[in-house]
């Protein structure tokens, strides 16, 4: 005897947010997560298909299909269980990966209809259980060996995770006075709230890693040194080092790098100046250069810091540019401008220094670059002014070098990464691992998660059989 | 957490602070700065080392209180803690056998400068110190620089101590031959000092902390330009060739947040203390 087959919601279940002119003027939160109905609801539009294209699509291997039906089941405690299995910084994750591209580019449920939110229900459960306290799984025997990581970004606290739960003793070294890395001080409070990074690094702590801030490695201690009380080391320092275009007036005052203006602001709390002592200056035009999410934060910010007109000057078109769409689209809602195929040659100054003025050249795409996008190319006799307040410089950041200065035998990129066995992170010096953006050069969040829980894997097995 | 284990006022508004720190103290070398923040709501204050034991684990930095997060740490006591420390940051001075070194300092960064010029005197120097201040009772470090220099200068700005101004150091260079001039103090001073010895092409080293945020190369506050090009004070400093740097543009972008200054003294002094 078969049941008739329920019909299947084939739009997904929206999340709200906040209205948009409240939103613009605080840093709170822009989307506010689903209720357990709604919750609950979007979970059962999942097929539970036997392929399930969305797992072989997370750098994590979350097991999705699972722990959406345990939250059809209003089993929430095992769905997030089930997702710490192999993702120990959900909540963050549930924010801030590109599902789009990811798991969701696939799902089955998408060719007839809207694909299952993913993330959405990721956040829910990590949320749900936050909110509840965590519960912390039982750690292995110890191994009696030890791991250093250095940099408690995104890679780093997942191979901490890891690790730990193994059974082996790791410390983080952390050169900010906050555990995150870019996830405190490169992405919004409006994006991802501080305390839920904060909540998530507790929870690493909690599982026994030891997570030691105002340590920066290559000068308190070189890897070296760190090889002598530790049977490895990984290496997860970030691309942190902000990209100038090297062009004249860039040093006027008002012109900031993206990196400057979001550690200010995120990290430094200036958006709450005086209160906290940090300030940051926001004039009434601004401009950010760039098409990355830096870009995106940093204009969304500017906003939210009082600006009467924020652009976004890029020198490709709307399709190259490398942020999320959904970011694109909330910058759009808030009234953000954009001007496309347009590259600044020069700053002007005032008679005091400030910057007052961007001459801009504009730009025809030509044949692709090594990158797949088309390669923008200066429009001979086309500049024109913009007048402005304030410049964020938001055209990427380059690889951390620390490390690789002061650490012999380590083998590096031209670009100053650092280069590793794809497979395992591991690098040319025996012990030391490494994964994330100090590999890839600027990525995603969740791809650093995901070199890390490689190599995490490998260093275990290096440890096991190491004499 | 970060002990104060010694706070003296040297003179008024200007304290010295021994913290406890072994780790830094065991790495750092003179040249070097440090990072701290007082607490939660505190700015990164960046402040070149004037001295460490590596042995009791300390180090010593001298801050001047010019605003609401200086004059917060100035009013910390002995067992007081603050809350971050970050350290040692930059690069190490260079410290070799030059032959005679002229260490010129002024205001508060005498303190520092007698960190270096402690080194260069361990290291078979010649060193010629010269200490200034606005007026005679804002002279600090002056015993401390008197037992490291083979010969000594006073100066001050409106005369009531030593010698009126710089005009020691003109005498100086031109009677003597002078291998190296170390100098730091305030932009005006350090300027003035390349300057006066450009002529002679003695090599001269001013140490530069601009704004700064995170002091790791990730901000690009800091930047400065020396010879033409853009570099950041915190990695690529805080030691650089002062015949080469742009003064204007350094002390333009050590301005840039004045009225933010202004507005958070005020704030902290009339209560608004975020303590």
């Amino acid at each position: 005897m078969s049941k008739p087959k329920p019909k299947v919601r084939k739009e997904v279940i929206s999340m709200s947010k906040q209205g948009l002119e409240e939103r613009i003027q605080n840093f709170n939160e822009v989307a506010f997560g689903y209720a357990e109905e709604e919750a609950v609801a979007e979970a059962e539009r999942c097929l539970q298909c036997k392929k399930a294209p969305c797992v072989k699509a997370c750098p994590v291997e979350v097991d999705i299909p699972e722990f959406i039906r345990l939250i059809k089941e209003h089993r929430f405690d095992e769905a997030i269980k089930k997702v710490k299995e192999k993702n120990s910084l959900p909540a963050i994750c549930g924010r801030v990966c590109p599902q789009e591209e990811q798991c969701q580019a696939d799902c089955t449920m998408g060719k007839i209809g809207d694909p299952i939110s993913v993330g959405r229900l990721e956040r829910f459960v990590a949320d749900w259980e936050r909110e509840r306290g965590y519960d912390v799984p039982q750690k292995s025997a110890s191994t009696g060996k030890r791991v250093a990581i250095v940099g408690a970004g995104p890679a780093g606290l997942t191979v901490a995770a890891d690790l730990t739960k193994l059974g082996h003793e790791v410390v983080v070294f952390e050169a900010l006075n906050k555990p995150g890395g870019v996830l405190v001080y490169g992405i919004p409070e409006f994006r991802l709230p501080k305390a839920i990074v904060a909540a998530e690094a507790e929870y690493i702590e909690k599982l026994g890693v030891t997570i030691k801030t105002n340590a920066v490695i290559g000068k308190l201690y070189t890897v070296e040194e760190l090889l002598e009380s530790f049977d490895a080391v990984f290496v997860g320092t970030g691309a942190g080092l902000p990209r100038f275009m090297r062009i004249p007036g860039e040093n006027l005052c008002g012109i900031y790098s993206a990196n400057e203006f979001l550690i200010r602001v995120n990290l430094m709390k200036a958006y709450k100046f005086p209160e906290y002592d940090t300030p940051v200056w926001v004039g009434k035009k601004v401009v950010v250069i760039g098409g990355g999410n830096s870009a995106m934060d940093s204009a969304r910010s500017a906003l939210r810091l009082g600006a009467d007109e924020v652009w976004v000057v890029y020198r490709r078109s709307r399709k190259e540019m490398p942020t999320r769409m959904e970011e694109v689209e909330n910058a759009e809602e808030e009234g953000i401008k954009f001007k496309f195929l347009s590259n600044p040659v020069r700053y002007f100054g005032d008679e005091r220094s400030w910057v007052k003025g961007i001459e801009c050249i504009a730009m025809e795409l030509g044949e692709p670059d090594e990158s797949g996008r088309r390669r923008p190319i200066p429009i001979k006799g086309s500049e024109f002014i913009i007048d402005v307040d304030t410049v964020v410089v938001a055209i990427g950041n380059t690889a951390n070098p620390l490390i690789q200065q002061t650490t012999e035998g380590l083998e590096v990129t031209k670009w100053g990464t650092i280069v590793v066995d794809e497979e395992t992170g591991k690098t040319s010096k025996e012990g030391v691992y490494a994964g994330g953006d100090i590999v890839s050069g600027v990525a995603t969040v969740i791809s650093a998660m995901g070199a890390g829980k490689r190599a995490a894997r490998a260093i275990h097995e290096y440890l096991m059989n190491k004499r | 957490m970060y002990n104060i284990v010694t706070k003296r006022e040297l003179v008024p508004h200007i304290n010295l602070f021994e913290f406890s720190a072994k780790e830094i103290a065991v790495k750092t070398k003179p040249g070097q700065f440090i990072i701290l923040r007082v607490n939660e709501k505190g700015e990164r204050i960046p402040l070149t080392m004037a001295d460490v034991d590596p042995e009791k684990g300390t180090i010593t930095v001298v801050c001047h209180e010019v605003g609401k997060s200086t004059r917060q740490l100035g009013q910390l006591e002995e067992g007081d803690c603050i809350l971050d420390l970050l350290g040692p940051l930059g690069k190490p001075a260079e410290i070799g056998k030059f032959g005679i070194v002229l260490c010129i300092g002024g205001g508060v960064m005498v303190a520092p400068l007698y960190f270096q010029a402690k080194a260069l005197h361990e290291a078979g120097n010649k060193v010629i110190g010269g200490i200034g201040a606005r007026t005679e009772n804002q002279l600090i470090f002056e015993n401390e620089m008197r037992e490291v220099c083979d010969e000594f200068y006073v100066a001050t700005d409106d005369g009531t101590r030593g010698y009126k101004g710089l005009g020691f150091l003109e005498e100086l260079l031109k009677e003597r031959k002078i291998d190296r001039v170390i100098t730091m103090g305030p932009i005006l001073m350090m300027k003035k000092v390349s300057e006066l010895t450009r002529p002679y092409s003695v090599p001269t080293i001013v140490n530069l902390i601009p704004i700064m945020v995170d002091g790791m190369g990730m901000c690009g506050a800091c930047r400065v330009t020396v010879g033409g090009r853009t570099l950041f004070a915190c990695v690529d400093g805080p030691d650089f060739d002062g015949h080469q740097v742009d003064f204007e543009e350094l002390m333009t972008r050590l301005k840039m947040y004045s009225p933010q200054e202004k507005l958070a003294f005020v704030f902290y002094e009339e209560g608004g203390s975020s303590l």
